[in-house]
């Protein structure tokens, strides 16, 4: 099919209204019950396949014809995967959580054929999709819209909930101005890390006369612990290709490219069909619905660099290069792909387009706080209850995120700090929990927004440890080019090291802050610049903590393994040999049935031996 | 390390798997900018990218060599090295980190008697750590060749590494 005219989408649209309506209230008007379940990766390894597959067998062996069995996206509460959507005309859609096989076989036999909803299982949402009791309406989504309410594999239900109308609207109504203007009126700025502001990027590109340009979207989200652009690419795949397409018109480019980590393959997957299929009915291509605009949209693999996020490096690598960065200006809106003008903008951001469009600049405008609009998808991980995406307005506290939404810290253990902006930002602490988060705030934190990484931790986590961790992962990521980057992380990452094997002094602390400082200063990109902030932000807010490491040798978390002194408690020893058994190193000695002794000048306070008593015979101290 | 490379004999690989290759460089238009889409082909074909394999993709696409190889050596996705049958990655992301996935790491080293980036005698396993998968989710996660295993611990780790053993008798 394929739709040569506003009018062919606005009709295509009000034919789905069926689907759209029981999706969202569960109204009379459709004819058919349907299921929906979350497949996308992290749904899939947690059986989702499994689920689909117990479900399909049961509708057969039930005869169900009627009922639909659909595969949507992530919506985002991942600690309760597998989950499955039910939606039954004449009822309020219902959502189970951790389904199985055997609860899968349940949904049919009980909910589907006795009306037996099942209760226990039942998973209430912080957003509003169905308005369970009792939920708290916490969460607002804009990006997150169609994520696990739709079929990413097909475009007809895109549509449905208000698909490529923006494109439309934009085509028909508004100049390329006209749409940056919106832009800029509506406040929406980067949602990749530096928070630029979109209508001020596209304007720059717009202004390049060249008859070629550009317009990139970078999917290689590298920040570990955020997956929010990989959850969009699956679930909700139109949606940035329609974000990508507005930029085309507005700039001017009529060539797009999507910059895809290649660690990603069920998000390439649904890219591609979401291309070819948004091809078939004429939304990419020549003179789009039956305009003079024409763009088209290819893929391009990345292959595992973390420096690549940023835009000159990415640059580079799309045209089949190192992904190194080089300096600014001139900017890609000068000179970008192959010397081009080039826009290049986050997945999270470009998802947000359509619905400024669409709804408005006043509209996304009155979301948010004074100087960040809109909302925020965060990846709430680590320590917490309900691990998941969020999208949240800007300006929403840490203590509503962490306690409303995410069900508080998991094991109910004491909240220590949260890490945001990834390798590149910092941490807050709990002395932070009610500050709002948005761009400013956590740039005055000493933190960053970032991709949305929201990293929590508690009591057990060492904060010198956490800082460790992330100048290895920038020392690995350094590209080399700039020396206070390559060798000034790998100094800090020593300087941290030698801090958690005990051999560290106050003066190593002052070498760490000296160090830091001077890398920020003075290394090229924003990789090198942003390194030492987990080191100077950790640094800030628990000093104490890594006094304690350098002055009385202790980790009072105990996860530095090599500040303890193991030694052997004679009355709890029975001899059993297991201690000396396994030590790596033989610094153990004793007889069966009798006690036994470590020699520390051998011990390398790996703690096997800890582990493995039975009898709590060893001392940690 | 030092490689012995064969300067002029790329016929020590497979016939069949440089003519897929081949074919598919052929079907490229601009090489140059594809050359890691290449490079992943490549890959997916080979299993990893030795010396000889760089040099026969610089030979057909006409890049030099020296760049192919600063491009392979550039990205952590591309390996140099053979690996086993089967790739056990352990996921470095923080999600996984401050959810332990050290002690999952340390537990599958001393299952399989390798270090990281080995590859156990038999040619079974290779361990590696990865990159952020984005299944933060089941945080710690182990990824075996394309499949992801979620809130991993000391235990059920070698568990998956089990599942594994068993299809080695079976495949």
């Amino acid at each position: 099919m394929v739709i040569n005219h506003g009018q062919d989408l606005i009709s295509l649209r009000h034919k789905h209204q069926g689907l759209r309506a029981l999706r969202e209230t569960g109204s009379h008007k459709a004819d058919h019950i349907e299921l929906l379940v979350g497949m996308a990766t992290c749904g899939i390894a947690a059986g989702a396949k499994d689920v689909y597959d117990a479900l399909e067998e049961a509708l057969a062996k039930e005869h169900l014809t009627t009922v639909k069995l659909v595969r949507v996206g992530c919506v985002g509460s991942c600690y309760c995967e597998p989950t499955v959507q039910v939606n039954i005309p004449g009822y309020a859609p219902m959502y189970y959580g951790y389904v199985d096989k055997t609860l899968a076989k349940a949904i049919v036999t009980e909910h589907l054929l006795k009306g037996k909803v099942l209760q226990e299982h039942e998973v209430s949402m912080s957003f509003n999709r169905s308005d369970p009791p009792g939920a708290k309406k916490r969460q607002f989504r804009i990006a997150l819209r169609n994520c696990g309410n739709i079929d990413p594999e097909n475009i007809e239900e895109y549509i449905a909930f208000d698909g490529y109308e923006a494109l439309r609207m934009a085509l028909t109504t508004y100049t390329p101005l006209e749409v940056i203007q919106l832009l800029k009126d509506s406040g929406l700025r980067g949602r990749g890390g530096g928070g630029y502001p979109t209508g001020h990027k596209w304007q720059a590109t717009y202004e390049k006369k060249d008859a070629m340009k550009y317009m990139i979207c970078n999917a290689d989200e590298g920040d570990p612990g955020a997956y929010m652009d990989r959850s969009l690419l699956e679930g909700d795949p139109h949606s940035v290709l329609e974000g990508m397409l507005l930029g085309g018109y507005a700039t001017g480019a009529s060539q797009g490219i999507i910059y895809i980590r290649a660690e990603y393959p069920l998000a390439i997957e649904k890219l591609t069909h979401a291309i070819a299929q948004a091809k078939e009915y004429g939304l990419l291509g020549e003179q789009i619905l039956g305009s003079n605009f024409s763009f088209s949209i290819e893929i391009r693999l990345g292959a595992g660099a973390f420096v690549c996020g940023e835009e000159t490096a990415l640059i580079h690598s799309v045209e089949g290069k190192r992904g190194e960065p080089t300096k600014k200006p001139p900017y890609p809106s000068e000179k970008g792909y192959l010397k081009k003008p080039t826009t290049v903008n986050n997945v999270e951001t470009l998802a947000n387009v359509p619905a400024i469009i669409r709804q408005g600049a006043q509209w996304f405008s009155s979301i948010g706080t004074s100087q960040s609009k809109g909302t925020k998808v965060f990846a709430l991980v680590g320590k917490i209850k309900h691990v998941g995406l969020v999208e949240v307005p800007m300006g929403t506290t840490l203590r509503e995120m962490i306690y409303d939404i995410g069900g508080g810290i998991h094991e109910d253990k004491a909240f220590k700090a949260v890490q945001t902006g990834g390798p590149s930002g910092g941490v807050l602490s709990k002395e932070h929990l009610d500050t709002p988060i948005e761009y400013e705030s956590l740039k005055d934190l000493g933190t960053m927004m970032g991709s949305g990484g929201m990293i929590v931790m508690d009591e057990d986590n060492c904060m010198v440890d956490i800082a460790k961790f992330y100048l290895q992962f920038t020392m690995d990521e350094s590209c080399g080019k700039c020396t206070p980057c390559r060798i000034g992380t790998k100094r800090l990452y020593e300087l941290l090291d030698r801090i958690t094997k005990g051999t560290g002094n106050p003066h190593t602390l002052e070498q760490l802050a000296f160090l830091g400082t001077n890398i920020k200063n003075s290394a090229l990109c924003g990789l090198g610049q942003t390194a030492p902030n987990p080191v100077l932000s950790t640094m800030h807010y628990f000093k104490e903590e890594y006094r304690m490491h350098v002055e009385e040798k202790k980790c009072p978390t105990g996860v530095c393994k090599e500040l303890f002194k193991y030694s052997v408690l004679p009355d709890a020893c029975v001899g059993c040999t297991a201690c000396r058994r396994v030590c790596p190193v033989g610094c153990i000695s004793g007889h069966p049935k009798m006690v036994h002794f470590i020699d520390l000048n051998l011990c390398i306070s790996c703690g096997a031996c800890y582990d493995v008593c039975k009898f709590h015979a060893i001392k940690k101290a | 390390m030092v490689h012995t490379i064969n300067l002029t004999d790329p016929s020590t690989f497979p016939e069949e798997k440089l003519l897929a290759l081949d074919a598919y460089i052929d079907s490229i238009e601009d090489k140059e900018q594809m050359l890691i889409h290449i490079l992943h082909r490549a890959q997916h074909i080979f299993g990893y990218l030795p010396p000889e394999l760089q040099l026969h993709i610089a030979r057909t696409t006409k890049i030099p060599a020296s760049k192919v190889y600063g491009v392979v050596s550039f990205y952590s996705y591309f390996t140099q090295e053979k690996r086993g049958r089967h790739t056990v990655n352990i996921c470095m992301g923080t999600a996984c980190f401050v959810k332990g996935a050290d002690q999952v790491k340390q537990a599958l080293k001393q299952e399989l008697k390798i270090s990281m980036d080995e590859t156990t005698e038999d040619g079974h396993f290779t361990l590696k750590e990865i990159r952020c998968i984005g299944a933060c989710g089941l945080a710690p996660a182990v990824m075996v060749d394309d499949k992801v295993y979620g809130h991993m611990n000391e235990s059920n780790a070698r568990t998956v590494l089990h599942l594994y053993k068993e299809a080695k008798n079976g495949d």
